[in-house]
């Protein structure tokens, strides 16, 4: 993203924002509340509209008005409230509003060939903490949410994903789960953006850091050479180093 | 494979035991289902059994059948309504309004029956759309778009039936529905064809399961299962249709009208649709969805509000077949019958039959096993000689606890969710 900027009313949410992620690469977008992260993901991903800037993919310019356009351009984005259906079981909401069927809202859902993409996309993140797929998503554990929220996002030949905050309301093991997680999206050659505001899960995964502060872009860091401390400055605006 | 081979030799009692265990896992997460209406259900029959040596009589569950035909066809279209979890309460007044509309085309107007019977769904069908559109796309929330249908619905029925307040309708065709009965040969091929192509899907779909390296059900639970609904409908079948004359209980009255109950035929078709309709198709998926979370399903690009507007058509448009059902069985369009009870009976026997009045949750079958409870128990009071206002009571009282072991089954999910 190139230059991006956005204003609600009279109120500046975003100035002259450049943002970029390659692929195989995990960059934390960190900042205080109100420093413009949420406005910023939402315009990658089709939930607003920026008012200036470009927005280019594999080098080309793309538009992105609605988040469908996002989704078809391979750019996933995981809200906190992951938005899974808890009545329905894990292999429905993976697929949910994609089921595999025949033509016509009417047509026979293939569950068959569901539950198999379901197992093997599963499989290959390694998501070994769900016992069943066909376990209805309200009797798993806060992690085990995430990860079928975050494994439907990648099922799509996703080439970017975004997790608004991902492990805020987690305990120290499931948050292990899902910070491994992100390792194998990694791994798996996928551009991840991360949202948060745990500075110790932000070093124990990101590659970069990127920190907004009212709007601006105020720091990159890198992970190796960079202290916690710095990054705090750079939030509250005590200190600014751009490298 | 070795936990499935070892009960596999547990032969017929083994199958009964895993079956039952897999039940009793299922319990314990709160996915209480239509177990209380079961257990209900044999409560209330061995009671009116004990006090009415005729209650179970071939006879009698003729009556009981034909009796819940319009509470079970309204109650289908009612689950539907709880599963997006929402609530419709004007179905009573639209299916007494739908009545009304067919009286005056083919009584007052001398429109052909056919005709008549399209403009009633099709009117039922316009007024769900109606309302669901003022829900769905207007906001307003759908307990009060639909009581003020209730209330105003019963205004225009009124209207339509003009002053003497009642159309009778002794038009053949309509007046055969709730008088003729399947021919009992077609009723046993129904019932033997109908139960084998459940067994054989069912077993297919382990089988391919299996081939597919996927987690099956253990064929003991499959067999139980497709064994018990082969059982059921064989015997529904056969005292119906007088077989069991003079049998145990079911032969202590005489059986003059042997048979099964046309409405209760249709009642069946339409669960049965509705059932395959919900749980097979994109379109039943996003229902439930809808239920569970309507943002999820409108960020998965589920069309919310298009869903919502015909569901609620097809509920309305149920509510027209039970009126039309209601004619039938009245001979008459009429102004006597108290829209709010037909609809809280229906609503009623969805929620007693184990769809969730907090959505998403329960199936079509619900209806059918919900409008056999609260059949039994207005029918066993008539057979006792009880005073309408002890139905009303025992009826309330009934509803109540069945809501009551609804909430606490929910707070047990959420209990186990954790």
């Amino acid at each position: 993203m190139r230059g991006v900027s956005k204003s609600f009313g009279a109120v500046q949410a975003l100035t002259d924002v450049d943002f970029e992620v390659y692929a195989g690469e995990v960059v934390a977008l960190v900042g205080d509340n109100g420093a413009g992260k949420s406005t910023l993901i939402k315009c990658i991903s089709g939930a607003h509209l920026p008012d200036t800037g470009t927005i280019l993919v594999d080098g080309r310019e793309v538009k992105i008005h609605v988040p469908s356009d996002a989704t078809h351009l391979g750019i996933e984005t995981v809200y906190q409230d992951l938005a899974l259906c808890d009545n329905l079981d894990v292999v429905a909401n993976m697929f949910l509003g994609r089921e595999t069927a025949h033509p016509g809202m009417v047509g026979p859902i293939q569950e068959l060939g569901m539950e198999k993409r379901s197992l093997e996309v599963l499989d290959s993140l390694r998501v070994t903490t769900i016992p069943s797929v066909r376990q209805r998503v309200v009797s798993l554990s806060g992690g085990q949410r995430q990860s079928v929220a975050i494994s439907r996002a990648v099922m799509w030949q996703a080439k970017a994903v975004i997790l608004d905050e991902p492990t805020a309301a987690l305990g120290v093991e499931q948050t292990e789960q899902v910070l491994a997680l992100i390792r194998r999206l990694r791994e798996q050659g996928l551009a991840v953006v991360v949202i948060t505001h745990n500075l110790h899960e932000v070093f124990e995964v990101a590659d970069r850091i990127i920190v907004l502060r009212l709007g601006r872009r105020v720091a990159t860091f890198t992970h190796a050479g960079t202290s916690p401390e710095d990054v705090v400055g750079a939030i509250t605006g005590a200190r600014r180093s751009v490298t | 494979m070795a936990a499935t081979d070892a009960t596999a030799d547990g032969g017929f009692l083994g199958g009964v035991r895993t079956a039952a265990e897999y039940t009793w896992g299922r319990l314990r997460q709160g996915e209480l289902g239509q177990l209380p209406a079961l257990l209900g259900l044999a409560a209330i029959w061995i009671y009116f059994q004990l006090k009415q040596p005729t209650f179970l009589s071939a006879r009698n569950l003729s009556n009981l059948v034909l009796q819940i035909g319009v509470t079970g066809t309204i109650a289908v279209g009612v689950v539907l309504v709880l599963l997006l979890s929402e609530i419709d309460l004007s179905v009573g007044s639209v299916s007494i309004l739908c009545s009304a509309v067919l009286g005056s085309a083919v009584v007052n107007h001398g429109w052909p029956w056919y005709w008549g019977i399209a403009l009633m769904l099709v009117v039922g069908a316009l007024i769900g759309g109606f309302q669901g559109f003022w829900f769905a796309a207007i906001g307003v929330p759908s307990f009060v778009v639909t009581l003020a249908g209730l209330l105003g619905w019963q205004g225009v029925q009124q209207w339509v039936l003009g002053t003497t307040g009642t159309i009778n309708v002794n038009e053949p065709h309509i007046a055969a529905i709730a008088t003729t009965t399947l021919p009992a040969a077609w009723a046993w091929i129904l019932a033997i064809g109908g139960s084998a192509l459940y067994a054989v899907t069912r077993i297919q779909e382990q089988v391919r399961r299996r081939r597919a390296g996927l987690p099956a059900k253990p064929l003991a639970v499959v067999a139980v299962r497709t064994g018990l609904v082969a059982a059921v409908s064989l015997l529904v079948v056969a005292i119906l249709n007088g077989n069991l004359n003079g049998v145990w209980v079911f032969g202590k009255a005489v059986y003059l009208n042997p048979g099964v109950p046309t409405p209760f035929v249709m009642l069946l078709g339409l669960v049965i649709f509705f059932a395959w309709l919900t749980t097979r198709t994109q379109f039943g998926r996003y229902i439930y969805a809808i239920g569970g979370s309507p943002e999820a399903a409108r960020r998965a690009g589920v069309k919310v509000t298009a869903i919502r507007i015909s569901v609620f058509s097809l509920c309305a448009l149920l509510a027209a077949v039970g009126g039309l059902i209601q004619t039938s069985r009245l001979a008459a369009a009429s102004q006597a019958i108290e829209p709010g009870q037909v609809t809280l009976e229906a609503i009623a026997a969805a929620v007693i039959g184990g769809a969730s009045l907090f959505g998403g949750r329960g199936t079509v079958w619900s209806a059918l096993l919900g409008a056999v409870v609260i059949g039994s128990v207005a029918n066993g009071l008539d057979l006792d000689g009880q005073q309408p206002y002890v139905k009303l009571i025992v009826e309330g009282a009934i509803l109540l606890l069945f809501v009551t072991i609804d909430a606490l089954a929910r707070r047990g999910r959420a209990a186990s969710g954790t």
